[in-house]
């Protein structure tokens, strides 16, 4: 019995020594230790900001995001090309696309960037900033040098909305939601707060950026600096311009800046161009390999180490192409069956390119007396011209790839009347012969034929050499430029002419035209406001600038005024700002079939042409200067004052 | 498996009987409709250019119905009964819109209960008085007189007149088969304004043109016009 009860007792001993030891080891061990597990699918916040390389990857997703209004390759709504074919200075020859030249003006919300995808992005690099300065484990130059590339991207969003929507709610730090609703949502700043924070922004982080020409892609000293000296540029003729549209204002000055503030901005936009032409962010310079200047004008874009690229977005096989080439190469050579063709410069921005002696003519068509001018060869029409009119536009009988562009609109015949087919590239037998030959260029033009050109014209700058780059699988990887030296210089130019140096813009402008083979130079007396508007509409077509320069000179509603473009407004007041240009025209060549006057056949003659899908007009709106803020932004945010003219 | 084909009968009349009942609002069928009118003259402006705003609250959003006015000024829009708020922003239209103190333009107010005409009161810089189009010899000439109403520290200058002529009845600066702009340096007497455009041959060939006069005013973007003619000849 009693070693019955003293076996129990043990027993008892060893189950709760057992116990009290499993409870005690497991109890050792703190919870966190078991139930905290690092997740495997994603990095935490303080993993992510530990370790440079992982922060860079944050990064490129905010450089991936900026926005641009014209890009290579563009997004869903606008494929890279489309968002360059407006405003008359292209035709799209793509039939979905058609409503470009068929529309009779904008809507209020064009241009405008979804409020809520804005903000987002607003919030993240906020965020990215905030971690990257709470952050203890990085290296402290590569701290910096993030902190400045997150301000960089910062401002220059800042900027691409401003220039949308002048001034805007102004966010430099990410935002709680609280009870308080109210507390989140802020008033618009000021136009010209906005652009003194991209400026002021400019000139803090510069010195924290690397000074080197090879830094494209990412921020880099001159980058902000270039920013700095266009958002300057824009905000001066603002002040300077806006008081000749005194209906596109608020009185709180969330659009329009004073006018007494156009010689300060102008100021700071010339020094920021001098720093850059003095070299102090490195060495960069105008693209100039010698040849003929406008091979040279083209390859600046094709060449990424060129020493004229400040900034730009790059892309790389393998990792991120675009379709450009693709959408826009002749259709005769196309890499990719029916894709090409859609980007189609207009007679209207071709016939802006100057003779070689600095003056302005319309390409010859006819004579003094109205009579056709009879060519020997199909592009000497084009002879004499401003090298960057070739090295822009891909122009008929010229070469692409090693082959040349087929493009011809028919035959013309004795009594005048014209011979051809709607079918592209099509044969028929000429009146009197039994023998079939081609009639019409296999590239175009035929009227509302798209993918070949319908106005005459292909675009040459972007467009990819590089074998394969028309594919549709393998793309292009030419780099779409952001800034650029020339800009640079043209927007010195146009500070020294708007601070009355004329002399200096003359110097500064001089270097760019000198590049393009017009190397009559310019003086001081030849510079006008006409001259530093065509110049820039010239050097940066299809950049991405012709909307925003439109705008902030106020020439916008001047330019794209709702009356339809005729003949003679194509012919005439070239070079002049002021000068409409609602309707994209085209120069269609035509071969002369004549056997019985051998002076004249088999030569060409052209005619200026609006293609037939062109039914529409550009009509600019007080309305458009400044794009709507939607009405759900508004309601959302009551604060928020509507645009002018809206 | 046997199919029991008693609860798809069940079922089909429970959905039947579901859908029986309405279960969306009705459609709005309450007409709104107007003229800009200055005194009792229509205000002629372009086609689409000229929009209006109408607000109703109490439904958390407050964004606008938007629409355009008519080229002969009126407007009409299909509305449920309600309050509703009518303004013209800022800047809009070849006329003077009543403001508030702020600046904002002032509202109208409308209880909309069955069809209602609303005629929006607004005070014009010129009105084109007199006009007369003829077309004789393939011609089209047009005189007219420039009242201007707004002489106060508000006034405007005038631009340019211009005469369209086109072969539908939409004749404006966009619309048009041929124009004359008479820019103001040429006139000389407001009261006594001629303009004079050829006709050019139309395909398929008509005998009437269509034809009004416009005035561009200084600092605008929106024109007046005359009343629309039809002429035949």
């Amino acid at each position: 019995m009693e070693k019955k009860k003293n076996i129990r007792m043990k027993k008892l001993l060893s189950i709760t020594t057992i116990t009290a030891l499993v409870l005690g080891l497991a109890g050792c061990k703190k919870d966190s230790a078991f139930l905290d597990v690092n997740p495997t699918t994603f990095l935490t916040t303080d993993q992510v900001f530990s370790d440079p390389n992982l922060v860079l990857t944050v990064l490129a997703d905010l450089y991936n995001r900026q926005e641009d209004i014209s890009s290579l390759d563009g997004n869903s709504n606008d494929p890279g090309w489309r968002s360059f074919a407006d405003f008359s200075e292209s035709f799209p020859s793509e039939n979905g696309s058609s409503y470009l030249v068929q529309r009779t003006g904008w809507g209020y919300g064009q241009w405008s960037i979804d409020w809520g995808t804005a903000y987002t992005y607003v919030r993240e690099v906020n965020l990215f900033l905030e971690r990257d300065s709470a952050s203890t484990q990085l290296a402290d130059a590569d701290k910096k040098r993030f902190y400045a590339e997150g301000r960089f991207l910062r401002a220059m969003y800042y900027f691409e909305l401003a220039k949308r929507y002048g001034g805007v709610p102004l966010i430099t730090h990410s935002l709680t939601l609280t009870k308080d609703v109210s507390s989140i949502q802020y008033p618009r700043a000021k136009e010209s707060d906005i652009y003194d924070f991209v400026i002021s922004e400019a000139e803090a982080i510069k010195g924290d950026l690397p000074a080197d020409p090879a830094t494209k892609s990412r921020a880099s000293r001159a980058a902000a600096v270039a920013m700095e000296c266009r958002a300057a540029l824009y905000a001066g003729s603002i002040a300077k311009y806006g008081a000749t549209t005194a209906a596109v204002s608020l009185p709180g000055g969330e659009v329009g800046i004073d006018a007494s503030k156009a010689n300060d901005y102008y100021t700071k936009s010339l020094n920021a161009a001098k720093e850059i032409i003095a070299g102090t962010d490195g060495a960069y310079g105008l693209y100039n390999n010698g040849g003929d200047p406008s091979d040279n004008y083209a390859n600046l874009f094709l060449d990424k180490a060129s020493i004229e690229t400040i900034y730009f977005e790059d892309f790389k096989t393998g990792g991120k192409t675009h379709g450009f080439t693709t959408n826009d190469q002749p259709y005769s050579f196309s890499d990719e069956g029916g894709d090409a063709g859609r980007l189609d410069p207009s007679l209207n921005l071709v016939n802006q390119y100057e003779k070689l002696d600095n003056t302005f003519a319309p390409l010859a068509t006819v004579d003094g007396s109205n009579k056709p001018i009879y060519y020997t060869n199909e592009d000497d029409i084009f002879a004499g011209r401003d090298a960057r009119l070739a090295g822009t536009v891909l122009l008929p009988n010229r070469q692409f790839k090693g082959k040349t562009v087929d493009i011809w609109a028919g035959y013309v015949l004795a009594d005048g009347s014209i011979f051809t087919s709607d079918e592209a590239g099509h044969t028929k037998a000429l009146p009197g012969t039994t023998v079939p030959v081609q009639v019409v260029g296999i590239d175009g033009p035929v009227n509302g034929l798209e993918l070949r050109t319908q106005s005459g014209f292909y675009i040459r700058k972007y467009l990819d050499p590089t074998t394969g780059s028309g594919r549709r699988g393998q793309g292009s990887t030419v780099a779409f430029i952001r800034y650029r030296f020339a800009e640079i210089l043209l927007n010195a130019a146009e500070a020294s002419f708007e601070l009355g140096h004329p002399d200096d813009a003359a110097t500064y402008m001089n270097l760019v035209r000198a590049r393009a083979g017009l190397t009559t130079p310019l003086v001081a007396g030849d510079i006008t406001f006409d001259r530093v508007v065509h110049e820039r509409r010239i050097e940066l077509a299809f950049e991405g600038h012709i909307l925003f320069d439109m705008k902030r000179w106020r020439l916008a509603h001047k330019r794209w005024d709702g009356a339809p473009t005729t003949m003679a407004d194509v012919r005439s007041n070239l070079g002049v700002a002021t000068q409409h240009s609602t309707q994209p025209w085209g120069l269609w060549p035509y071969k002369v079939y004549n056997p019985a006057d051998p002076a004249t056949n088999g030569k060409w003659i052209f005619k200026e042409t609006l293609p037939a899908l062109a039914t529409g007009y550009n009509k600019f709106l007080f309305g458009n200067y400044y794009s709507q803020i939607s009405d759900n932004a508004i309601a959302a945010n009551p604060k928020l004052v509507r645009q002018p003219n809206q | 498996m046997k199919i029991s084909y008693k609860y798809f009968l069940g079922v089909l009349a429970l959905a039947s009987a579901v859908a029986c009942k309405k279960d969306n609002y009705s459609a709005p069928s309450s007409m709104l409709t107007g003229h800009l009118l200055y005194n009792s003259d229509t205000i002629q402006v372009e086609r689409n250019q000229v929009p209006f705003q109408i607000y109703q609250y109490g439904f958390g959003k407050v964004g606008p119905i938007g629409s355009t006015f008519a080229q002969d000024g009126s407007f009409s829009e299909v509305l449920f009964n309600g309050t509703y708020k009518i303004i013209i922003p800022n800047g809009q239209g070849p006329f003077m819109w009543k403001q508030t103190a702020a600046g904002n333009p002032d509202t109208v107010n409308v209880q909309l209960k069955g069809n209602q005409n609303v005629d929006l009161q607004v005070t014009p810089y010129y009105m084109v008085r007199n006009a007369n189009i003829t077309v004789s010899g393939g011609t089209a000439s047009a005189t007219c007189k420039l009242e201007k109403i707004i002489t106060d520290a508000n006034a405007k200058d005038v631009e340019r007149v211009s005469l369209y002529v086109n072969k539908d009845q939409f004749a404006s600066g966009g619309d048009n088969i041929a124009k004359m702009d008479l820019p103001a340096a040429s006139i000389t007497d407001m009261n006594n304004i001629s303009l004079s455009v050829a006709v050019p041959a139309m395909t398929p060939a008509q005998n009437y043109v269509y034809a009004r006069i416009g005035v561009k005013i200084a600092g605008l973007e929106d024109m007046i016009f005359s009343p629309l003619v039809k002429i035949s000849f």
